[in-house]
């Protein structure tokens, strides 16, 4: 726990000489304020095509939210320079979590405000001073947290409070006429079943990249001679550029759905979701073999040797031994792969296998960043919940045993 | 009693243990003494079939182990290992009762067989019961592989190098408590070292091992007066044989019955080595001696010892 200010071997940074503890903390103010002051809080634009005008977080929303955030962040301020205490980081994560929220809130506001008055086609977004200003809200929320040594569920507790009061902004209307907001709700049926069919894709390739990859990795744990040429074969797969490999995907499988017409009577094709889960089930396996051999040999093998000393069967040393202790090595693996697939499940939608990259690209083609962001922004969400969602489990898992 | 009758091993082509005979009978320690290649292991690893034989037979009180599953076999007999394999995720309580539980014991009999080993093994229950293996200390780890050796109450205990990782202090320590065991239970134990020392210390009955055959068995004392060959001479070492000698033989075989000495009385059963060592440091030739209970029963001179 060493938040003490370290000075520097010469000559001491300015942090410092005035008397930092937190020098995170302090960095992320200073970003916040240079980025207020500096950049536009919202963009306006006559129409969704055309780039806006910025406008600071002073002069687009209402004087309450940029009173309540100068409030807070200069709380914290204050705490930056305190002494390190557990409850200091209480109210540092706390601070931080209003600070967010407010952040959103005042996004809100701008944009309600300027929409009125102006022509339905004007498309106002989030400026980059937003951006920067609820990146460092975030940040603060995680290092105060950090700081904290918060276990699961004190995280999330937190992260449920911060989505909760997102949900509540959102449902009051706050966001609506937000530009993303109105390209949602231009496509929303579309959305949900571009969010539905990202999902299914994500999961319907690490499903069974688990399937082959698991056993794979187990064979090539007890055969290392099988090492070598499985590995190379799965490091070349990996090297191939996700957009060559599906495009070399495409004519195998239009010859194959055209020579077995059950199978493309069953969705199987040259572009759609059939090669986009073969290219995904492949990039995933190289992760999950690795973990998964990297995890069951890594067992110390006297212990092996003492378990089936005192008589336990095969079936018993893989249940009992070494299974629980690959287990941490195998949900390593899962994060990678599932973080790894929801990125490259936006590429497949170049195949027409749908899922979020298809606003990416329509968005890319139109070169409406909106749309873009639309189709991005929900990606990104998705890969962050799963990597948290994993990261709990595993150590909710693990937890029963010390490291 | 153990029976090894003309059993063979050869690993690719190598013979690695070569037609070798041995009787170990019940109660008697049996130590495999070699230096590393000698197939003293792989005789060891033969017993509970961790290592198949590729001819002749072994027989575990006239039952020849084939005729068992392994993992039955293995069950009903203890083995400990030089590196313990103490399961890491699992507390030394659950590490004991490994073997109680793979025979489905009711657990209130695994309580109190796991709480006496503890006890046995002077390990505090209450402060050792939930602790996991990399927070003992390497004398305490084995201790905890020896009590799960222990656990099932088997009538065999296989012990290969088991104290040969941890520090000379500890390992003394442990042997001694390995001893009292010994003496206490009456256990067959067939152990593995290369070490001389231990090898004097523990065994009732000594297996001199060299290229996969068994040069000389014979008990520690008949060993150092009667090396068969050159190679165990060299191996129980001629220049330290004398020290080892009196390491084996107790105060009580050489003693004065009814004479007296002056100073502090040596128990009965300390080895002369400990008579040599007192005798040195008082500047004495002659001291009283005691039994069990305390009292002086007579005395020991500096020449009994080389008698």
């Amino acid at each position: 726990m060493s938040s003490q200010a370290v000075p520097a071997p010469n000559r001491p940074a300015l942090a410092s000489r005035i008397g930092v503890r937190d020098q995170v903390l302090f960095a992320l103010v200073l970003a916040a304020a240079v980025a207020a002051l500096s950049l536009g809080f919202v963009a306006v634009a006559p129409n969704r095509l055309i780039s806006g005008q910025p406008i600071s977080l002073w002069s687009a929303a209402d004087g309450k939210f940029a009173a309540g955030i100068v409030i807070v962040v200069g709380l914290l301020l204050a705490v930056s320079l305190s002494p390190p205490h557990r409850a200091m980081y209480c109210i540092a994560a706390t601070l931080a979590s209003m600070w967010l929220l407010l952040t959103f809130a005042a996004l809100g506001n701008a944009v309600h405000t300027l929409a009125a008055g102006r022509p339905a086609v004007a498309r106002i977004s989030a400026g980059t001073s937003f951006w920067v200003i609820a990146g460092c809200a975030a940040l603060a929320v995680m290092d105060a947290l950090q700081r904290l040594r918060a276990g699961p569920m004190l995280i999330t507790a937190t992260l449920a409070a911060l989505c909760g009061g997102t949900v509540l902004l959102a449902l009051s209307g706050s966001f609506d006429q937000l530009s993303i907001a109105r390209e949602y709700a231009t496509r929303h049926a579309l959305f949900a079943s571009a969010l539905i069919r990202h999902i299914t894709l994500v999961t319907g390739s690490v499903g069974p990249a688990l399937l082959i990859g698991f056993p794979l990795g187990l064979v090539a744990a007890r055969r290392p001679r099988l090492q070598g040429p499985l590995f190379a074969t799965l490091n070349l797969l990996q090297t191939v550029p996700s957009i060559a490999l599906f495009g070399l995907l495409i004519v195998p499988l239009s010859a194959l759905a055209a020579a077995v017409p059950r199978l493309a009577s069953i969705g199987v094709g040259g572009i759609g979701p059939a090669p986009a889960i073969i290219a995904l089930v492949l990039y995933a396996l190289l992760p999950i073999v690795r973990n998964t051999t990297t995890g069951i040999s890594g067992v110390d093998p006297a212990v092996i040797d003492a378990a089936r000393g005192m008589g336990l069967t095969p079936r018993q040393i893989f249940c009992h031994i070494e299974f629980p202790l690959a287990l941490p090595m195998l949900f390593v693996g899962l994060r990678i792969v599932t973080v790894q697939t929801i990125g490259l499940a936006v590429v497949a939608a170049l195949i027409g296998a749908g899922g979020l990259g298809t606003f990416v690209f329509e968005g890319l083609g139109q070169y409406a960043l909106d749309l873009v962001l639309l189709g991005a922004l929900p990606a990104i969400g998705l890969s962050l919940a799963a990597d948290f969602v994993l990261h709990v489990g595993s150590t909710l898992l693990v937890r029963a045993r010390p490291e | 009693m153990i029976e090894l009758d003309h059993v063979t091993k050869r690993y690719h082509g190598r013979t690695v243990v070569n037609d070798l005979s041995l009787t170990v009978a019940s109660g008697e320690c049996c130590v495999l003494l070699g230096s590393s290649g000698s197939g003293k292991s792989t005789t060891l690893r033969m017993i509970n079939r961790l290592v198949g034989t590729d001819a002749g037979t072994i027989r575990i009180g006239g039952t020849d182990i084939t005729t068992l599953s392994p993992e039955k076999l293995r069950r009903r007999i203890g083995y400990a290992i030089q590196s313990t394999g103490l399961f890491p995720h699992w507390t030394v309580w659950d590490n004991i009762a490994t073997v109680p539980r793979l025979l489905k014991w009711p657990e209130t009999r695994v309580t109190a067989r796991v709480g006496e080993l503890l006890d046995l093994f002077r390990l505090d229950p209450a402060l050792y019961r939930g602790k996991y293996p990399h927070q003992l200390s390497g004398g305490e780890q084995q201790r905890v592989g020896v009590a799960r050796a222990l656990a099932a109450d088997p009538d065999l205990l296989l012990m290969d190098e088991p104290f040969a990782a941890v520090d000379p202090i500890t390992r003394d320590a442990l042997q001694t408590e390995l001893l009292r065991v010994h003496r206490g239970t009456g256990k067959t134990i067939v152990f593995v070292t290369h070490d001389i020392e231990e090898a004097l210390r523990l065994a009732t009955s000594i297996a001199v091992m060299d290229q996969g055959r068994i040069v000389q068995y014979a008990a520690p004392l008949d060993l150092l007066e009667h090396p068969i060959n050159q190679f165990v001479r060299d191996f129980v070492g001629q220049r330290g044989i004398g020290l080892k000698l009196l390491s084996l033989r107790r105060v009580g075989e050489r003693i004065r019955r009814g004479e007296s000495a002056t100073g502090q009385p040596l128990p009965a059963d300390a080895s002369l080595s400990e008579a040599l060592a007192v005798m040195t440091a008082q500047r004495t030739d002659r001291l009283p001696v005691a039994d069990a209970a305390g009292h002086t029963v007579g005395a020991i001179t500096l020449a009994d010892l080389v008698r």
